[in-house]
Parts: structure tokens; C-alpha cells; sequence
């Protein structure tokens, strides 16, 4: 192993389950297991799949004052969302936004009664921190938690695999939030994920994380599933990749996901404004942006990667904008794309071009998600 | 059958060269979701891009083993790529040549030598 390159407390575990390893966003992580990663994708659709997302960065807020609702109040001046409305066991999807109103990261918030917790990005767990720290210390406690394994498991039998430990789980509704006692210690339970399907994500205590997931893993619908499923099925989901589809020169807007800002955030809201970026992002959900996030599913077979360019027409003409996912969906069983476009070309339906090995070829501009999801609302 | 650094494999069919990539290519490249073949009557020369091959990981380029002529090609697997994983060596080769001389095989890796290159 580099040294430059973190493991997770499911290292050992991934190699005796016969992972390939790969770097990822500073950590060694698994990209497939020898189910590889077109089956370990249907089978999470099919039965259950356990990730380790321990490489996601866990946080605290703790309210100096001892009211969550400082700490809510807070954290709203660094992201264009409704932290207050936010009941004690719930969860909800953030940004945080800069002064440009590009995106500095995406996360989960959820209230837990005293304190609120959030998960971030790996990759940018260091910056966000340093951002709270920065800015909302005299306000709340910022406590990075590291004593504790992050998994998910999701797909249709994860929530009677996951009840089989923790019976308290099957009342959970999609983004309900619940602390659970269990055999493998305190768990950190949401009904949530990034697959587009039914599941959780489970903070367990490190020094357990591994009998944990080896308890799934001997359940028969359980299978492991590494990065390269991860990425195809939150794909399919139409959801965001961070450094990929959004980063901080894409605005929430451009990037599709103003049902991420709450009204009361907007214009006319009794909190309007009041996050980085305010001026930009609300004027644009006056105005429109001049390019937007869209789904595109190529006409052919052909997938359309990362980077390739996207025309209006079969020839001539600027670009009108790039791909910045894009793979083949083994549960659509066609290739799928998201990128930004024009708003010109930019309404469902549209047909466009992708330059392919020099070749431009058909693609139509497709709600998302590319495959319906199964939340258990 | 011979082999190529480049993970394909030859198999002389009468007066034919057969090429597919090898089992070992195949794993490598994980789950094959694309194949774009080569038009039938293609001149080509040894180390041309004459294929492209698509797995849920990457693209790749298949080059001409050899100089000749693309006869022949296994368009199957433009709707079944997955054969690619499945029977690489066998039903999933990719296209037929017709080559000048034969002998350009003759100091090509044999199974053993093939074996011993991928380690």
C-alpha cells in the first residue's frame, strides 16, 4: 500500500473478501469484488449491497448553547437550505455554497435533537471543516468524529437484513435519523444512501465496524459491492458525483438542483439569502442560468464518458457543452449520461451530439432518474 | 493458437487469421458493455486502431495484429458484448484477416510464452 494513501478500519476485511483496491480520493478503497461490477450493480438492485463509506467524513455540530436550533441558524449562513425546518430525526440534502455561488461541497445534515450531524465528502471532508471552524465557532462545537466505521447498505432486502441486528430500523421512513443500540455497539442509523434505492447508512464504532459487516455479509442477500457499482447506481439514481457533475464553478441552479434550496431560502422567504453566493443564486432562480445539468441517454450503444464534448448538430458549430458522468447502466441496460448543456438544448427530448473517437453520435436529452427509485417514504 | 503483448489471440483458420482478445484481457477489462467493429474489407496495417472494446471501467482500442485485410466480422457482438466476458477465446472473436504470408505468426508468443509474459 502507498504511503501516501489512507485505509479504512474495512481494509483488512475488503482483501479477504478478494477487492481490488484503488486509490480514491486519498483513501485505498475497493473498486469490485470478484462479483465484478455489472453483477454487483443488479444484485444491489436485487438484494442487498454493503458499502464501506468510512472514507466519508462524519461531523458534529454541537450548539455552544445548548439549542440546536443555534447551531441550525449557523450553519445556515454557509448553506442555501432550510436547516431550522428541520425536525429532530430527520436528515436533509445541503451544499455548501462560496462567495461565487459555485459549490464547495454536498452533504447530509440531520438534527439529532441536541446536536446536528453531517456527512461529507471525503475528498473534501478537510475543507469543509476548516470552512465550519472558520466560520461558525463562536457558535458551535466542531467535532470531526474518527472513531467510527461509515457503512451503507442498500437495495430491497437491506431493510430486513439490517432489522435482523437492529429491529428498530424497519420503522424508518426514507431520511428518518435514529441513534440504536445493538449488539455491535451504538449505531448511527439513516435511512438513506445514493443508489436510488431503499436502505441505510450505518455509523458503527470502529473497533466493531468489522463483526458488523461480516454479520451482513453471512446473510444470503448480502453481497459486497465496491466504487464501480457505487458509481453506475447513483447514476441510474441521477445523482451527483462531487468533482464530477458539480464543483465550485457550477451553481445549484446550472447544476439542476434547486429543489435542494427550500423557499424559504429564496426570495420572498422569511430567510432569504444570508449564505455565500446569495446574489448569484437567487438571481438566477429569477432569471435561469445559461447552461443546465441534463440527463442524456445516447441512441446507440455507445457509452458517452466523462469529458466528451456535446454539439446541436451532426456537424459544425462550437461546443454547447460536455459530459461529466457517463457509463453504461446495467439495470437500464443502455448507456447514460449527465452533463451541462445550453439551456438552448436543454429541454427533455432534445436531440444532441456527443464527439465519440472523433464521430458525432445522437444522444437525447432524458428526465432523471435514468431508473425510478424505491425510497421508503 | 498464438498471442500478441497486446492480449489478443491468432488462430489460423485455413487460410485465415482469427483474432479475439484473450482470457486474461478479458478480466482485466471487466464487464465488456461495448464492441465497435472494423467495416468488412478494411485494409489494414499491423498496430492500426482497428476495433474499440468498451467495459464498465474503460475504452480500448483492439490493433491489427498484423497487416492484411479485415474479411470478416463477428457482429454478434455489437448486441452481445457481454460474450466478450463469457466466452472470450471461443464464440467472441472479433474479426477474420486475410494476411500475405503466414509466417508473420511463426515468432508470435505460443500458450506457454503467453502465460509466462502476463505472469
Amino acid at each position: 500500500m502507498a504511503e501516501d494513501l489512507n485505509c479504512t478500519v474495512l481494509y483488512d476485511l475488503h482483501l479477504s473478501l478478494g477487492a481490488k483496491m484503488v486509490p480514491f480520493a486519498g483513501y485505498e478503497m475497493p473498486v469490485q469484488y470478484p462479483l465484478g461490477v455489472m453483477k454487483e450493480h443488479l444484485h444491489c438492485r436485487a438484494g442487498a449491497g454493503l458499502f464501506d463509506v468510512s472514507h466519508m467524513g462524519q461531523v458534529l455540530l454541537r450548539p455552544i448553547s445548548g439549542d440546536v436550533a443555534d447551531a441550525a441558524r449557523a450553519l445556515e449562513t454557509l448553506v442555501p437550505v432550510s436547516i431550522l425546518a428541520l425536525a429532530e430525526g430527520r436528515q436533509r440534502y445541503a451544499l455548501f455554497t462560496n462567495d461565487a455561488g459555485g459549490i464547495i461541497d454536498d452533504l447530509m445534515v440531520a438534527n439529532r435533537g441536541d446536536h446536528l450531524f453531517l456527512v461529507v465528502n471525503a475528498a473534501c471532508k478537510a475543507g469543509d471543516i476548516a470552512h465550519m471552524r472558520k466560520h461558525l465557532s463562536d457558535v458551535c462545537q466542531i467535532e470531526e468524529i474518527t472513531g467510527r466505521a461509515l457503512l451503507a447498505l442498500q437495495g430491497p432486502a437491506a431493510e430486513t437484513a439490517l432489522a435482523a441486528i437492529a429491529p428498530g430500523v424497519a420503522a424508518m421512513k426514507f431520511m428518518d435519523v435514529a441513534v440504536i443500540a445493538s449488539g455491535f455497539g451504538e449505531l448511527w442509523v439513516s435511512r438513506s444512501g445514493y443508489t436510488g434505492e431503499d436502505g441505510y447508512e450505518v455509523s458503527v464504532p470502529e473497533d466493531r465496524a468489522e463483526a458488523f459487516a461480516r454479520e451482513l455479509l453471512a446473510q444470503d442477500a448480502v453481497e459486497p459491492i465496491g466504487l464501480g457499482a457505487r458509481d453506475s447506481l447513483r447514476l441510474e439514481a441521477g445523482l451527483c458525483l462531487y468533482g464530477n457533475d458539480i464543483d465550485t464553478t457550477t451553481s445549484p441552479v446550472e447544476a439542476a438542483l434547486e429543489w435542494a434550496v427550500q423557499k424559504v431560502r429564496r426570495t420572498g422567504g422569511d430567510r432569504a439569502g444570508g449564505f455565500p453566493g446569495a446574489d448569484r443564486i437567487l438571481q438566477e432562480f429569477e432569471t435561469g442560468a445559461t447552461r443546465r445539468r441534463v440527463g442524456l441517454l445516447p441512441d446507440g450503444r455507445a457509452p458517452m464518458r466523462a469529458g466528451t464534448p456535446l454539439f446541436a448538430s451532426a456537424e459544425g458549430g462550437e461546443a454547447i457543452g460536455a459530459v461529466t458522468s457517463g457509463a453504461f447502466g446495467p439495470s437500464i441496460e443502455a448507456p447514460m449520461s449527465m452533463g451541462y448543456v445550453s439551456v438552448a438544448q436543454s429541454a427533455t427530448g432534445t436531440t444532441i451530439y456527443g464527439e465519440v473517437r472523433g464521430k458525432r453520435l445522437p444522444a437525447t436529452v432524458a428526465d432523471m432518474p435514468f431508473r425510478a427509485s424505491t425510497y421508503k417514504r | 493458437m498464438k498471442f500478441t503483448e497486446e492480449h489478443e489471440w491468432l488462430r489460423v483458420e485455413g487460410d485465415l487469421v482469427v483474432v479475439g482478445i484473450t482470457e486474461h484481457a478479458s478480466e482485466q477489462l471487466g464487464d465488456v458493455v461495448f464492441v465497435e467493429l472494423p467495416a468488412e474489407g478494411t485494409e489494414v496495417v499491423k498496430d492500426d486502431e482497428v476495433a474499440v472494446i468498451e467495459s464498465v471501467k474503460a475504452a480500448s482500442d483492439i490493433l491489427a495484429p498484423v497487416d492484411g485485410e479485415i474479411v470478416e466480422v463477428n457482429s454478434m457482438l455489437e448486441d452481445s458484448p457481454g460474450k466478450v466476458n463469457e466466452d472470450p477465446t471461443g464464440d467472441a472473436w472479433f474479426f477474420k484477416m486475410k494476411v500475405a504470408d503466414l509466417s508473420v505468426l511463426d515468432d508470435m508468443m505460443d500458450e506457454a510464452a503467453y502465460k509466462a509474459f502476463i505472469g
